[in-house]
């Protein structure tokens, strides 16, 4: 640690006072090769004291050697000793380019190529370096992002460098995040003014260093880091509760996805689909084909998918529904076993024409990550934006059920399907078109699927019986219910889980069920009047 | 070179002519592959089948062995695991193959494991596994707890500093009983039981949220934490996605995995996962030519440039050249000879060094600590100094501290209890 510590401020002071001067200083390109290919060659220890002579030599193409050094793209060519800078390292020939003029060299076979090791003890190494010069960036983010990577790693001499950037620091929140970084290092040095500096803050590192302070040997600073902790303690009570509600909300938002399809097929039209997994399969399959289909554009592609997986998914819905299901109406158990087969088939061809492995779905950059509310709560965006998504998906479905030609008809039909006839309903075609729109829901789910899960043959395996469960618990045949189930049954798995462990939560759940259907067999929101006798 | 195809043409011909000699005893060496080519083990078992496909090409092309072709049976178990028993029991009545090599899971080994001893058929089981087993027709190629768990954990204490410890993984017998073992071993080095949070999933878990924030949670008490990850393949992706979304980085809190391989890790973005650990016995980008010969011959075969090997590839790799080199050592196909044939008999493996068949059953292999990397491959950040004998019976667990497996003549048994000096003494 030392070395870099000694690094650190030498990096730190030359950023500080010198750092336009320095910006601009070129080293000897033969200093230079010579510095990469040892530290490509070193052991670890040496790697240490290579590195500090990389970033002292001030060059402005240093950045840029330390940067490829933590990605482990820095490479000596077997032959000639050249060192380089491996641009893409997938496959069997690499694209690589010269280290110190940046031309591109073109491809290379990986076997002439020597690859430096790193681990991870030195890539925080490099993180501390660059941190120390991202102090200085113009972005405030950048500062605080900076700032934050030095929690924890702050020694002293560091921390006179840092009190010297907190009196030129305008932001507040950067401001803060250095004060916590020098205090962090005065309370390990037994300074129980510190303390007070840390009370408020609910970052791990900081609450780590309290607690190894409340651990420690001196009675009275033990006593106020414990004072200390017991306060954050409170304020992480409130968050880790949020934090549970935002889980439960966003498990059950993805429930009533997959669940709000089968709610229309097996739930308004009282079809038994073992299939509609299958569907949600398609649905992410095709993101990954769109995806295939728009290389470099993985945010672009994901929004088409929403069309096309809608349009696939009913299509095969539609399909499944007039080569199957129209001839067993009235028999739910030969098409419960028929669906089942159609969704073994269905399984098995994605396995024989696409592959059995997983697909690789990416997720855009706008869907990566998670807003930091405070630093104990933060919410991932891709999340987030599912749980939107779902609830778009709800109002619209909610629309076309209620305000249209097309949700009439289908209620109508549901509800006395002689009578509807006689009306001049064309029953065969609603029939058709509200599976269609049942199966595409269930192609949006997929869609939705592809961000947070697995792409692969068996991912609509993994969902059938949690959809059944919500659309049975939640009343057959009401979308209401459907909703109110599926975040209900996600927030109360969630409360569960940390406390039971997953699978008996699970478990826990099935159970809740069952002794709610026996006392109410008609789920949360029954169908209500002449419809629900039949 | 020319030499050397007038010696090949010469011997295929002598193999001829030998073959033409002693009509219907020369029939081609049936290799049975038993692996899942449907259902959810597909997609770990398909890779296996065809690189068996590939090794007996390559090795009819040389000549097969003993003069005698080798012709391959595939037969679909269909991840169904009474079903592995059914076929195993075609492959060995019906197809009278003279070996097999199959499976994946340990409930799939457990099932045929009574059908190859009945008929007295040999199995090679290229897969880690949870050990406490050790067979007289089984061969184990894949890793013993001792050669993976053990040295990652090892890794992690000494070189890392890890002193608080979540040991997690999916609900079934493998990662149970890794975990017991870790456990003991963990509390006989020192750690306090509060210090230790162990926590099981189902199988395709895929909602993370709250485990992962209890890990972080967990990892916030001042002292460096590990996650030692038992987790079945498909359960992964969603685990590493969570990670990676609620900011855990590996200079944070690492993942050290013991099922998760260059395969897995083609269904992912590897970006956010950079640095998180794998222990195997293998890696894809070993910097070695036999492995880089292996590479290219695998991606002929499949003519696909993006597909990856690993670890239970090679386990085939030796494994198969292990039963080449018996079968020529023995002289024979014969069950009983091969068996006796193989133990000792050691062939390169993929890393640069050799693998030994042990007596019981179990192979030596290098153990080796790998970082993801961003490409979808691992770099190797430590490897032991020699190779590891596997052990069958744990050091770690009560029952069978005292066990030892030894297949030789004379003492022939795969569960002396050197206690009692009985052999199938189970001490539980």
């Amino acid at each position: 640690m030392s070395i870099y510590r000694l690094l650190a401020r030498i990096v730190l002071a030359a950023c500080l006072a010198l750092g336009p001067m320095l910006a601009t200083a070129q080293v000897q390109d033969d200093t230079a090769r010579d510095l990469l290919k040892q530290l490509v060659e070193a052991n670890q220890a040496e790697k240490l004291g290579l590195l500090k002579e990389i970033s002292e030599t001030g060059d402005e193409r240093a950045r840029g050697w330390l940067e490829a050094f933590r990605g482990g793209k820095l490479a000596v060519v077997e032959d000639t000793g050249n060192v380089v800078i491996v641009l893409n390292n997938r496959g069997r020939d690499w694209e690589i380019a010269d280290a110190l003029s940046g031309d591109n060299l073109g491809e290379m076979s990986r076997r002439d190529l020597e690859t430096v090791r790193v681990n991870n003890a030195m890539r925080a190494q490099v993180d501390g370096i660059l941190s120390v010069i991202d102090l200085t960036v113009t972005d405030p983010q950048g500062r605080l992002d900076a700032a934050r990577n030095l929690l924890g790693d702050v020694d002293a001499t560091l921390a006179e460098q840092l009190e010297a950037r907190l009196a030129e620091e305008e932001n507040a929140d950067v401001r803060a995040m250095l004060a916590n970084a020098i205090a962090i290092h005065r309370l390990e040095q037994g300074d129980a003014e510190a303390i007070d500096v840390l009370s408020g803050s609910l970052n791990p590192t900081a609450r780590a260093a309290l607690n190894t302070a409340a651990n420690g040997d001196d009675p009275a600073l033990a006593a106020a880091a414990s004072k200390a902790l017991a306060s954050i303690e409170q304020k992480l009570k409130i968050n880790h509760a949020a934090e549970t509600l935002y889980f439960g909300l966003s498990l059950g938002s993805v429930l009533v996805l997959a669940a709000i399809g089968l709610a229309i097929t097996f739930g308004v039209m009282g079809v038994i689909n073992m299939a509609h997994g299958e569907l949600i399969m398609l649905g992410a399959y095709t993101t990954w084909g769109m995806q295939q289909m728009l290389p470099g554009q993985p945010g672009l592609a994901l929004v088409l998918s929403i069309p096309a997986g809608f349009l696939v998914a009913a299509l095969a819905g539609i399909a499944i529904e007039r080569s199957v299901i129209q001839f067993l109406k009235g028999r739910p158990l030969e098409t419960l076993l028929a669906t089942f087969g159609i969704s073994l088939i269905l399984q098995q061809l994605v396995r024989t024409v696409i592959s059995p492995l997983n697909r690789t779905v990416v997720t855009p950059e706008w869907m990566s990550g998670s807003i930091m509310i405070n630093e104990a709560l933060s919410l991932t965006l891709n999340r987030l934006y599912v749980i939107g998504f779902a609830l778009v998906v709800f109002a619209g479905l909610m629309l076309i059920m209620r305000r249209t030609r097309l949700g009439l008809e289908v209620r109508a039909v549901t509800q006395n399907r002689a009578m509807a006839r006689s009306m001049g309903i064309k029953a065969t075609r609603v029939d058709i078109l509200t599976f269609g729109l049942g199966s595409g829901v269930a192609g949006l789910a997929g869609v939705a699927l592809s961000q947070i899960t697995n792409v692969g043959p068996n991912l609509g395996q993994n969902y059938i019986i949690d959809s059944f469960m919500v659309v049975v618990f939640g009343g057959v045949g009401n979308l209401w219910g459907t909703l109110v189930a599926g975040l209900s049954l996600g927030t109360i798995n969630q409360i569960l889980e940390p406390w039971a462990g997953a699978v008996l939560a699970k478990i826990m759940v099935l159970v809740l069920i069952i002794l709610f259907i026996q006392k109410r067999p008609k789920g949360l929101f029954p169908q209500k009047g002449r419809a629900a006798e039949n | 070179m020319s030499i050397k195809k007038h010696v090949k043409v010469g011997l295929s011909a002598l193999a001829l002519s030998v073959s033409l000699s002693s009509v219907a005893a020369e029939d081609p060496i049936k290799v049975g592959i038993l692996h899942s080519l449907s259902g959810t083990m597909a997609i770990s078992e398909t890779a296996l089948k065809d690189t068996m496909l590939m090794l007996i090409e390559k090795q009819n092309e040389e000549g097969g062995v003993l003069g005698r072709q080798l012709e391959p049976v595939v037969v679909d178990p269909a991840s169904n695991w009474p079903l592995f028993a059914e076929k195993a029991r075609e492959l060995l009545e019906k197809e009278e193959v003279d070996v097999i090599f199959g499976n994946w899971t340990s409930v799939s080994r457990k099932s045929v494991l009574p059908v190859v001893e009945e008929l007295n058929g040999l199995l090679f089981y290229p897969v880690q596994y949870e050990g406490e087993e050790s067979s007289e027709n089984v061969f184990y190629t894949g890793a013993a707890p001792n050669q993976q768990a053990i040295p990652a954990v090892d890794y992690l204490m000494n070189n890392i500093g890890v002193e608080r410890w979540v040991l997690a993984g999916t609900d079934y017998v493998y990662p149970r009983t890794t975990n017991k073992i870790l456990e003991t071993y963990l509390k006989d080095k020192g750690v306090a039981a509060s210090d230790i949070m162990i926590n099981y999933t189902p199988f395709g878990h895929s909602d993370w949220q709250s485990i992962v924030s209890d890990i972080k949670a967990f990892g916030s008490a001042g002292k460096k934490t590990a996650v030692v990850s038992t987790i079945n393949g498909d359960a992964n992706v969603p685990f590493y996605r969570e990670l990676g979304n609620q900011g855990i980085s590996a200079t944070d809190i690492p993942v050290v995995a013991f099922s998760v391989g260059e395969q897995e890790l083609s269904g992912i973005d590897t970006g956010p996962l950079v640095g998180h650990l794998a222990a195997w016995n293998y890696f894809m980008s070993v910097d070695n030519d036999a492995n880089y010969d292996f590479i290219d011959a695998w991606i002929d075969y499949k003519g696909d440039d993006t597909v990856v090997t690993n670890d239970p590839m090679e386990a085939h790799y030796i494994g198969f050249n292990m039963y080449i080199e018996a079968v020529k050592k023995a002289g024979t196909t014969d069950v009983d000879e091969v068996k006796d044939a193989i133990i000792g008999v050691s062939v390169p493996n993929l890393t640069g060094g050799y693998a030994t068949m042990m007596p019981n059953h179990h192979i030596t292999k290098p153990v080796l600590i790998g970082e993801i990397q961003d490409n979808g491959q691992f770099s190797v950040v430590w490897e032991t100094p020699s190779t590891v004998a596997g052990d069958a019976w744990s050091d770690f667990l009560p029952g069978s501290r005292d066990m030892i497996s030894d297949w030789r003549a004379p003492l022939r048994c795969g569960n002396f209890n050197v206690a009692t000096g009985e052999c199938g003494g189970a001490s539980e």
